[in-house]
């Protein structure tokens, strides 16, 4: 009986460590054969073929579901298994950072622009002989090094202040409004937005919201729209006085102080959010977007910063009542001189890289890929309807343009004439900790710990020791 | 006898080496090594030295103003989570009604997840400073209490199973013997009790002493170190130094040594001191 035991178990161990043997052996031999049927062969195998599985990391979790699909569709016409994977909202970097050191690496994945390319220069292949190079309809946008193309751009966005035109269309209406202009399209300026918004606060029972603007989300991790979205303006400005540059975002990268020379401009715009708010002072720390978007779809508030990706997000709020034909984009007045033509902020920050340290043959595949993603009628119809992208593309024409209110808002806004876009100058931003401790300082200066004077300081200071680091 | 457990010894050991091994040595050393090195990701590292353990501590405040938080919270939370737990104990093996039911209700919460509990407490707290409208963000002394708090109603169930038991092991005959030789109530429990139930003692204040160390989901769930960092924890400040910063992985791992040593060497030294004043009953 002990016998029979002691050797089951050195069976167990045997075969356990056999197993783990045999798997470097296992993808040893694959590699052999592989390259075995490349070189007998000049056109890929079929068998080959079967066996090309790329592997596509995904940024955004809110269209994850989408890419399952086109997966799916792409392995039945081509063959070529996609797997995607998605990382959880705000974990891209963590993700990316394990998922790229195991042995099955992401082929596809995502940089935020010149500062995340930075940081994984040794990982992205030069893409600039690609076709898909070649579709992208203006060229600067990528993100390049010499020569080499490393990043190309897959979406345009804009951002700007959000408004509920069927509230501010009741405001102009009142016989006892304070201002003299009667739509919101005559708001061109701070001083006039400003005026606006003040008075509308006075009226907030009349008109029946809460307050004008939703909530500044200050919670953790939930303060993007303030420290990268609004700080883009004050910093553009800036980087804009500089004469060297005629790039806001290579003006940005080569600065290693600020002076937040429009810090008083930011000041305005943020003061007037939160002293028209729907909620205390207090208690933005513990609001998330997702509460002010809830508010503005359910008309409580009048308006919200945010950007056209923000639509999929009102239109699913249970109970909305904001109809698409009443939502609209105005861009973000600060009160600087001259910002009658100021347009939306428009750019992206979502990049896609081909990892390089992957096998020749599946960077080929991935490209291929997002050739056909971006190209064929089928992938097209998924990027324009399903994934509801602004494709900076060529292959794109005028009747495969995004549907929904925001996206066209967007566009209008981009060829509207005598307006300038405002570019996303926070590419330029030294780090996500630099963003961070903006965001918290600014935190605490509305809860009334920190003065304006320290929030202003921290800025230049992290924004000096962040570049340093 | 000897020789047959020479023999065994590789065939029962050796799995459980073998795991050890690959899921705690192998890994323990890489970080060690490349807590000395640049990287991204951890298959391409460049030797810097002891750059990093430099930079965790003058590049800027954090990692020592995360050391100090960390243990003002941990000497709070260990002796109040010690003591409530031991008179929870004292209650609970008095034989009042109900006993059992009331010992599964305090030892439940140590069955929720750090995170979810992190959550419940966030939305607690919160709610009850509504009424001034403020959030926990407001002031680090809130998010301190915050963490104490719901520490405190973690743990205290867990150690108070221990204690029980602690205190069942403890022989009728020593504490009537007391009686008879005239020792009142907390005389009894001063030198008695508490002398017998001493190995409990140990174990307690390691584990939480250990546990409030290495809080993280709490922390990360409750405040994530706002306002401004000043609530993050070592754990919370490691991660955020290893994934907020581009280029600053070998700093978040040289802090992660350090963090190693601290505890290390505080469970060490603290387990030696109340192991000498266990008696044997």
């Amino acid at each position: 009986m002990k016998k029979i035991l002691v050797i089951l178990l050195a069976v167990i161990i045997v075969t356990s460590l056999t197993s783990c043997v045999f798997v470097p052996l296992d993808s040893n031999q694959q590699t052999l054969n592989g390259s075995n049927d490349s070189a007998n062969q000049p056109v890929p195998s079929a068998v080959s073929e079967k066996a090309m599985e790329i592997y596509f990391l995904n940024f955004k979790p809110e269209i994850a579901e989408v890419y399952q699909r086109i997966a799916t569709d792409y392995e039945s016409e081509t063959g070529v298994k996609v797997n995607v994977v998605t990382a959880a909202s705000g974990t891209y970097e963590t993700t990316l950072k394990s998922e790229i050191a195991k042995a099955e690496a992401p082929t596809i994945f995502q940089i935020n622009g010149p500062v995340g390319y930075q940081a994984w220069e040794e990982y992205c292949a030069d893409i600039s002989g690609t076709k898909l190079y070649e579709y992208l309809s203006d060229k600067s946008l990528a993100v390049s090094k010499g020569s080499g193309v490393y990043g190309i751009p897959y979406v345009v966005e804009g951002y700007g202040i959000i408004y509920n035109n069927a509230i501010l269309q009741k405001y102009f209406s009142l016989a006892d409004k304070a201002v003299s202009i009667s739509s919101a399209d005559e708001i061109q300026s701070f001083t006039d937005l400003k005026a606006v918004v003040e008075d509308m606060t006075g009226k907030k029972e009349q008109l029946g919201i809460e307050g004008v603007f939703a909530s500044t989300s200050l919670n953790q991790g939930e303060q993007w729209r303030w420290q990268t979205h609004l700080a883009n303006l004050p910093l553009y400005y800036e980087f804009k006085d500089n004469q060297d540059f005629d790039n806001t975002v290579l003006a940005g990268l080569d600065a290693k102080e600020i002076q937040f020379k429009y810090g008083a401009q930011f000041r305005n715009i943020f003061d007037l959010y939160t002293n028209n708010s729907s909620t205390a002072k207090g208690l933005l720390g513990g609001k998330s977007v997702n509460d002010s978007m809830a508010e503005f779809a359910l008309g409580k508030v009048a308006m919200v910063q945010n950007g056209n990706w923000a639509w999929s997000q009102i239109a699913s709020v249970e109970g909305n009542i904001v109809k698409s034909e009443d939502i609209r984009f105005m861009p973000i007045y600060t009160g600087v001189v001259g910002e009658e033509t100021q347009g939306l902020c428009i750019g992206t920050e979502n990049y896609l890289s081909i990892n390089c340290k992957v096998s020749q043959e599946k960077q080929n595949a991935s490209i291929a890929f997002l050739e056909w993603l971006f190209s064929s009628e089928k992938g097209k119809a998924y990027v324009t309807n399903d994934l509801g992208f602004i494709a900076p593309y060529t292959t794109f024409k005028e009747n495969e343009k995004p549907a929904d209110p925001l996206a066209r808002e967007v566009l209008a806004w981009m060829e509207r004439d005598g307006t300038v876009s405002v570019p996303w100058t926070f590419a330029a931003f030294p780090s996500e900790d630099f963003k961070n401790y903006f965001g918290d300082v600014l935190l605490e200066y509305v809860q009334g710990t920190k003065t304006w004077d320290d929030v202003a300081q921290i800025v230049i200071d992290s924004w000096k020791s962040e570049k340093g680091s | 006898m000897q020789k047959a457990l020479k023999k065994f010894f590789p065939v029962f050991v050796l799995p459980t080496l073998i795991a050890f091994l690959i899921s705690f040595i192998i890994p323990f050393l890489m970080g060690l090594y490349l807590s000395f090195t640049e990287f991204t990701t951890v298959n391409d590292a460049k030797w810097v030295g002891f750059g990093n353990y430099i930079k965790a501590f003058t590049a800027n405040q954090e990692f020592v103003n995360a050391l100090w938080f960390t243990v003002k919270f941990t000497i709070v939370s260990v002796i109040t989570v010690n003591i409530f737990a031991f008179f929870l104990a004292l209650t609970l093996t008095c034989g009042i009604k109900g006993t059992n039911l009331f010992r599964t209700v305090f030892f439940m919460p140590n069955l929720i997840g750090g995170i979810v509990l992190g959550y419940i407490w966030q939305l607690i707290i919160n709610g009850i400073l509504y009424r001034w409208e403020v959030t926990l963000t407001f002031d680090p002394k809130y998010g301190f209490w915050g963490l104490v708090a719901l520490m405190n109603w973690q743990l205290i169930g867990y150690m108070m199973i221990i204690y029980i038991a602690g205190l069942q092991s403890i022989p009728e005959e020593l504490k009537e013997a007391a009686k008879v030789d005239g020792a009142s109530g907390s005389r009894l429990l001063w030198n008695v009790t508490l002398p017998s139930v001493m190995p409990s003692v140990t174990i307690c204040f390691f584990l939480t002493m250990a546990n409030g160390f290495k809080l993280f989901d709490q922390n990360l769930a409750l405040t994530n170190g706002a306002p401004s960092k000043r609530t993050a924890m070592l754990a919370l400040d490691i991660y955020n130094t290893f994934y907020g910063k581009n280029d600053w992985e070998g700093v978040g791992q040289a802090k992660a040594v350090i963090f190693f040593i601290i505890v290390g060497f505080i469970a060490f030294v603290q387990l030696k001191a109340t192991r000498r004043r266990e008696v044997e009953a």
